[in-house]
């Protein structure tokens, strides 16, 4: 792991939300950089300088009793004769109830987070949603893979494949540098007649796997593949078919040389 | 009052001073009440803070329309990383006053994170829910608002850094 990598893992490793996996990579890098053991003695620093009693506000009195007069009368009845019953109370004891049941599940709460991969493609939608505001599509203009591709040099620590599929109608328009799966990511930006596709790419470390698509999010579709040496998710607002198409042309398509 | 103290320590925050946290926490807490029943279990806290967000972010638009509000576009500038030269921020350092500073000065979108994280204690996927927003994106405003404190209370207490 190298700075690029363990910088923005820091802020989850301070607040104890980094995987099992990522923490042993991440701890033996910072063990020799001092540099990044020094950021995450800042991030610790500030936040016990943030946990004080002293920055909770506590609800002044006359909240309460101004919340307490708007309610309905029914409400506010006397509490011996209404006792538990009364709908204020009532919601009381369900949300003490609610959250001794929270407190519970809070034990358990590693075991119910979503898969990595529902992760990931809520990630690849949301920043596939950012490009698409005006004038953050791309870094690089170009329709030439020639020019896309040196210009992620240095930009990224791998050499992203880039094709023009211009031929199949999915022109190359340019590139852009994101960020996914906690790491740089080199994406490629297609298009099919008015539609975006986003390809990001970025090294595997997994076997290389056929194209899986993932549920349909907010109307885009999703696709990732590896080809052995590179992650690829493709997302797009195009329909499934059309989308698998341009997969299936850009697994098949040449790659610029080295 | 269940949770109140958690409504109200959200809305003074939000909205930055005690007369308009009580509109807020009030008017909240009254439309929790009122519809309670839409509340499908899990963390009441966090379901009750979820409706201090919008009713904030409601009165917010209807009273200060010109209170900046973190665009997408702002959110994706590049932030400086000077983590490597950073002075260290000691808390022994911070005194009260100027972290309460430090916070308010904040962006609301960023500041509502670190109460959610640092007072609250929710977890990035608790605070995704609740502010219907990516974890990515918790993660993301999280470490720039602490970037941004950190440059604020650096430059308060550090002498060099004051020239």
């Amino acid at each position: 792991m190298n700075c690029q990598q363990a910088k923005p893992l820091i802020d989850a490793y301070a607040d104890g939300e980094l995987e099992a996996s990522a923490i042993l990579e991440l701890e033996q890098h910072l063990h020799g950089c001092p540099a990044c053991a020094a950021a995450l003695r800042n991030v610790q620093n500030l936040k016990q300088a943030l946990k004080q009693d002293a920055f909770y506000f506590t609800a002044p009195a006359e909240l309460e009793r101004r919340i307490r007069a708007q309610l309905p009368a029914s409400v506010n009845a006397v509490p011996q004769r209404s006792g538990w019953i009364s709908n204020w109370n009532w919601l009381t004891t369900a949300m003490s109830g609610a959250f001794a049941v929270c407190l519970a599940l809070l034990v358990g709460v590693t075991l119910s987070r979503s898969s990595p991969e529902q992760a990931l493609t809520r990630e690849v939608v949301s920043s596939h949603i950012r490009s698409l505001i005006p004038g953050h599509t791309l870094d690089v203009v170009s329709t030439d893979q020639h020019t896309v591709k040196p210009w992620f040099n240095g930009k990224v620590d791998f050499s992203p494949p880039v094709k023009n599929l211009a031929a199949q109608e999915f022109p190359l328009v340019g590139g852009r540098l994101d960020y996914l799966n906690g790491r740089n990511v080199a994406a490629l930006v297609f298009q099919r007649h008015k539609h975006v596709i986003n390809l990001f790419v970025w090294p595997a470390s997994v076997k290389a796997f056929g194209p899986s698509a993932s549920a349909p999010l907010r109307g885009f579709n999703v696709i990732h593949w590896s080809d052995g040496q590179m992650n690829f998710w493709a997302v797009s607002d195009l329909n499934q078919s059309e989308l698998m198409e341009f997969v299936r042309d850009f697994a098949a398509g040449k790659t610029v040389g080295p | 009052m269940p949770h109140l103290d958690a409504a109200y320590n959200l809305a003074r925050w939000l909205a930055g001073n005690d007369h308009d946290a009580q509109d807020v926490a009030q008017e909240a807490t009254l439309r929790a009440f009122k519809f309670f029943g839409s509340f499908r279990g899990g963390n009441a806290r966090a379901w009750l803070l979820s409706i201090v967000r919008n009713t904030f972010y409601t009165w917010l638009r209807k009273n200060r329309p010109a209170e900046k509000i973190v665009s997408i576009d702002d959110e994706m500038l590049e932030i400086e990383d000077s983590s490597a030269n950073a002075q260290p921020v000691h808390p022994s350092f911070a005194d009260a006053g100027a972290v309460r500073r430090a916070i308010a000065e904040l962006p609301v979108e960023f500041r509502e994170i670190v109460i959610l994280r640092e007072m609250e204690g929710f977890s990035y996927k608790e605070i995704a829910e609740l502010a219907g927003v990516p974890i990515g994106t918790v993660m993301s405003r999280l470490a720039r608002a602490r970037k941004l404190l950190q440059k604020r209370l650096a430059a308060e207490f550090t002498p060099e850094a004051q020239k």
